[in-house]
C-alpha cells in the first residue's frame, strides 16, 4: 500500500559494493516506506542478491561508497545482528545447516534477541513452544522440524518455510527476501507467499528479490525494480513485472548499451 | 574468516591461575631411588609398596620415552622436577575444621567448597593438592553403604590388602614409560572400592589442584567395583599460570567385575600456557579400565581444554562376555596448545560391545589428533565396535588429524568407523548472526551442537559446566 506519508524505513542512497575488489553495487538508489511492497528483479549477476546481503552485512561485502539510512539511522554503523534486533531480516536464497544446533533453541535464542529490542519479555522454553506452535501455522510447517538441528537435511521448501517462520517470530520492520521462490514447486509457493501476505502490515515494508514474475501473481507489489549493471535501471507498478514476462530482459541490454555501460 | 572480532574472543584470562602461599613440605629436585625411598618413607607405606615402587623405577630406568605421538616440546629434564611436595600442616586431620583454611579458601575459589555448610549436596570430594589429599567430604555417609572414598595413601594404611590385590592389576607398572615414572613415585590420588551389589549412593569426584611451580604431579586413582556394583565419578583439574611447565604423569585404573559398572568423567582444564605457548602442563596420562566380569560396563567421558601437551588414552580391556566399553570425548585445543588423544578398546571376550565418540576442536596455531586403536581378539567372536571421529576447524592455522588403528584376528565381529572434518563457516555464522545472535554467542552455539552426544554423558550438573568452559576457552579464537 503507498502511502506518501507513511514513514519513511529504508532509504538506500547512491550505493556502491564490491566483493573481493570486483564492484558489484555501482549506485543504487532506493526508497521503502512503511505499508509498501516493493520487487527487485533482474538477471543473475545484476547485483540483486548482493544488494540484498549488503543490506543485511554479510562480511564478504564491502561498502564503498553512497550510504543507507534505516529508519533515519546509518545501517553500516551496525553489526549483523544489531540489525537484525532492530527489525532488519533477510530470508536467505540458500539458508544454510547448522548441524547439532536444534532448531527450537535457535529460534528461541533468535526470537529473544529481537524481543528485548521490541522492549516485550524473554520467553522460556515453555512459552516460546506455545508462541512458536502458533506461528507454525502462517507456514503450515510440521512441528517435527523444530526437534531437528537447523535446516539440517531440509528440503528446499522446507527451508524456505523455515525462514519464513523465522520472519513470523521476529516480526521484522523491513523484509529483505532473496529469491525466496527459487526451488519452490507452486504448492510450496502458494504457502510460503501466503505467509508472506499475511505478515505484511501497514507497519512494514517488505523487498521481494526475485528473478520470475510468478511470485508475484502470489505477492502484488506496490513498486517494481529492475536492476542491471548493479542499478535500477527502471522502476514501474507491477504492470512493470508483467512487460518483462512478455519481453524479457533482451530491452535491458538495449539501454544498458544506449547508455553505454554494456 | 574474515571477521576480526573474532580473534579477540579467544584470549579470555585463565581464572584459576592464582598461587596459594603456604608453606610447603618440599624434597629437593631430582630423581633416583633414594628418593623413591624417601617418599615410601614419608607416606610410612608398607614394604610391598616400596618394592612396587623400585620395580617400578628400574624398569622405568630401561624404557624410552614416546615419540609416537603428534606432539612437540622440547625435552624434559627428569632431575629438574622435585618428586614430592605436601602444604605442612598439623599431622593428621581428625576432621575438616583442622585443615590449613588456606587451602580450604583455594578451594572455594576454584568453586569446590569443601566445608559442611557450602559443600555440594550431592556429591562427596577429595580434594588432592600438589602431592596429597587434604580432606575427603561425606566419608562417613558412604561408609554406612560400605562404600570406601578416601585418599590413597590412607587406603594404602586402611585397606592395604585391596590396594596390594589390585594396585597395578590394569596398568602394569612397565606399561609405558609414564606409567612406570608414576609407579615409582605417585605421591597421593583417590581409591574408591564399591562392594559386591552396592549403588553408590551419590556422585564421587575428586579435584587435583597442582600450586608447586617446579614440581611434578603423579597421583594414582583406584577404583573397583565389585559384582553388580556401580558408580559415578568425576575428576577436574586446574594450575596456577607458571611461564615453565609442569608434568604431570597420572594412572588411573578401573576394576570392573561381573554386572558392575563405572562411569568415569574428567574435565581436564590444567593451565595451557599464554597465546605464544609459554608455560603451561604437560599431561601424560594413563588411563585404563578392565570389564573383568560379564556383563561389565566402562564408560569414559573427557572433556580435555587445558594443558600444553595432552597425551592420553582412557582405554576398555574387554575381558567379560557380554561387556560394554564407551569412550566419549571432547578435546579442544587453542592458541599452542597440542592434544594427543583417544582410546583403545581391546575385545577379549565374546559379544563385548565398544563406542567411540571423539570430537577435536582446534583453533589458534593448535594441533589436535585424534588417536585410536580398535582390537578384536581371537575369541571376540560378535564383537561390535561403533567410532565416530569428528574435527572442527575454528580460523586456518589450526591443525586436525585422525589416527584409527584397527586390528582383527576375529572375521564375526563388525567394526564401524566414521570421520568427519568440518570448519566454521562464515555463512554459518552470518546465518546466526542475521538472526540476531551476537558473534560469540553463535560461535558457542556452533561448538555446544558439534559436542552435544558427548555433553550428554556427563552427569548433569557439570554438562552446563562443560558448555560454559568451552565457550570460555574459546573466546577470541574465531579469527
Amino acid at each position: 500500500m503507498i502511502r506518501p506519508d507513511a514513514e519513511l524505513l529504508l532509504e538506500i542512497t547512491d550505493l556502491h559494493a564490491a566483493v573481493e575488489d570486483k564492484p558489484i553495487l555501482k549506485g543504487v538508489n532506493l526508497q521503502v516506506r512503511a505499508g509498501e511492497i516493493h520487487a527487485v528483479m533482474g538477471r543473475n549477476g545484476s547485483g540483486k542478491s548482493t544488494l540484498s546481503k549488503v543490506l543485511a552485512g554479510h562480511p564478504a561485502y564491502r561498502v564503498t561508497g553512497g550510504s543507507v539510512r534505516y529508519r533515519s539511522q546509518d545501517l553500516f554503523e551496525l553489526e549483523p545482528e544489531e540489525r537484525a534486533r532492530l527489525g532488519v531480516f533477510l530470508g536467505f536464497q540458500y539458508p544454510v545447516e547448522i548441524p547439532g544446533v536444534s532448531n527450537l533453541e535457535f529460534l528461541r535464542v533468535a526470537t529473544n534477541a529481537r524481543r528485548e529490542k521490541q522492549g516485550s519479555e524473554e520467553l522460556d522454553t515453555f512459552a516460546f513452544e506455545d508462541h512458536v506452535r502458533e506461528k507454525l501455522a502462517v507456514v503450515q510447517m510440521d512441528p517435527a522440524f523444530l526437534e531437528r538441528s537447523v535446516n539440517e537435511g531440509f528440503s528446499g521448501g522446507e527451508k524456505k518455510r523455515n525462514e519464513i517462520l523465522q520472519m513470523a517470530l521476529l516480526e521484522p520492520v523491513v523484509s529483505i527476501l532473496d529469491e525466496t521462490d527459487s526451488g519452490l514447486d507452486i504448492d510450496a509457493l502458494r504457502i510460503v507467499a501466503g505467509g508472506v501476505n499475511q505478515l505484511a502490515t501497514t507497519d512494514n515494508a517488505t523487498l521481494l528479490i526475485t528473478h520470475y514474475q510468478r511470485l508475484l501473481d502470489e505477492i502484488t507489489p506496490d513498486y517494481v525494480h529492475v536492476m542491471a549493471a548493479g542499478r535500477i535501471l527502471r522502476t514501474g507498478g507491477r504492470e512493470l513485472a508483467l512487460e518483462l514476462e512478455q519481453t524479457g530482459y533482451d530491452w535491458v541490454d538495449k539501454e544498458l548499451a544506449a547508455q553505454g555501460v554494456a | 574468516m574474515t571477521s576480526s572480532s573474532t580473534k579477540d574472543l579467544v584470549s579470555q584470562p585463565y581464572k584459576y591461575g592464582f598461587v596459594t602461599e603456604i608453606e610447603t613440605d618440599k624434597i629437593a629436585k631430582g630423581l633416583s631411588e633414594d628418593v623413591v625411598r624417601l617418599i615410601s618413607a614419608k607416606k610410612e607405606e608398607p614394604d610391598f609398596l616400596l618394592q612396587f615402587r623400585l620395580r617400578a623405577f628400574r624398569n622405568w630406568l630401561t624404557l624410552e620415552e614416546p615419540d609416537w605421538a603428534e606432539l612437540g616440546y622440547p625435552e624434559i629434564d627428569y632431575q629438574n622436577i622435585v618428586y614430592y611436595a605436601a602444604p605442612k600442616q598439623q599431622d593428621k586431620k581428625a576432621s575438616l575444621d583442622e585443615v590449613d583454611p588456606k587451602l580450604l579458601e583455594t578451594f572455594d575459589k576454584l568453586g569446590i567448597p569443601l566445608s559442611e555448610q557450602k559443600r555440594l549436596s550431592n556429591v562427596a570430594v577429595d580434594a588432592v593438592f600438589d602431592s596429597v589429599s587434604i580432606a575427603t567430604t561425606y566419608k562417613e555417609k558412604l561408609a554406612e553403604h560400605g562404600v570406601v572414598f578416601c585418599s590413597f595413601s590412607e587406603a594404602v594404611k586402611e585397606h592395604p590388602e585391596l590396594i596390594e590385590r589390585y594396585l597395578g592389576s590394569v596398568v602394569s607398572s612397565n606399561d609405558n614409560y609414564f606409567a612406570a615414572l608414576n609407579s615409582a613415585v605417585f605421591s597421593d590420588g583417590s581409591f574408591v572400592f564399591i562392594p559386591k551389589g552396592v549403588e553408590c549412593p551419590m556422585e564421587l569426584s575428586t579435584y587435583f589442584r597442582i600450586n608447586s611451580g617446579d614440581t611434578g604431579q603423579f597421583e594414582r586413582t583406584l577404583i573397583v567395583a565389585e559384582e553388580g556394583a556401580s558408580v559415578s565419578y568425576l575428576e577436574g583439574c586446574t594450575a596456577p599460570m607458571f611461564d615453565t611447565n609442569q608434568l604431570h604423569a597420572a594412572v588411573v585404573e578401573l576394576v570392573v567385575l561381573d554386572d558392575a559398572s563405572i562411569k568415569y568423567s574428567t574435565v581436564q582444564n590444567w593451565y595451557a600456557g599464554d597465546e605464544n605457548g609459554v608455560g603451561g602442563i604437560y599431561n601424560f596420562v594413563t588411563k585404563r579400565g578392565q570389564c573383568r566380569g560379564a556383563r561389565s560396563r566402562i564408560s569414559w567421558t573427557q572433556v580435555e581444554t587445558g594443558s600444553a601437551i595432552t597425551w592420553k588414552y582412557p582405554s576398555c580391556l574387554l575381558q567379560g562376555a557380554d561387556s560394554v566399553g564407551e569412550f566419549y570425548s571432547v578435546a579442544l585445543t587453542n592458541n599452542c596448545q597440542q592434544a594427543d588423544t583417544g582410546t583403545k578398546m581391546v575385545h577379549v571376550g565374546p559379544r563385548t560391545r565398544s563406542t567411540i565418540v571423539s570430537k577435536g576442536i582446534s583453533a589458534g596455531r593448535s594441533s589436535n589428533s585424534y588417536r585410536g586403536l580398535v582390537q578384536m581378539g581371537r575369541n571376540a567372536k560378535g564383537a561390535r565396535n561403533y567410532s565416530q571421529c569428528d574435527s572442527m576447524l575454528i580460523g586456518d592455522q589450526a591443525a586436525a588429524n585422525t589416527y584409527p588403528y584397527i586390528r582383527s584376528q576375529q572375521p564375526q565381529a563388525a567394526i564401524e568407523h566414521e570421520a568427519s572434518t568440518c570448519r566454521i563457516s562464515e555463512d554459518q555464522l552470518f546465518y546466526l548472526q542475521s538472526r540476531g545472535i551476537g558473534f560469540e554467542e553463535a560461535v558457542s552455539m556452533m561448538v555446544s551442537g558439534f559436542c552435544r552426544d558427548v555433553f550428554n554423558q556427563l552427569p548433569m550438573e557439570f554438562a552446563a559446566e562443560a558448555d560454559k568452559l568451552l565457550a570460555l576457552k574459546l573466546e577470541g579464537s574465531v579469527g
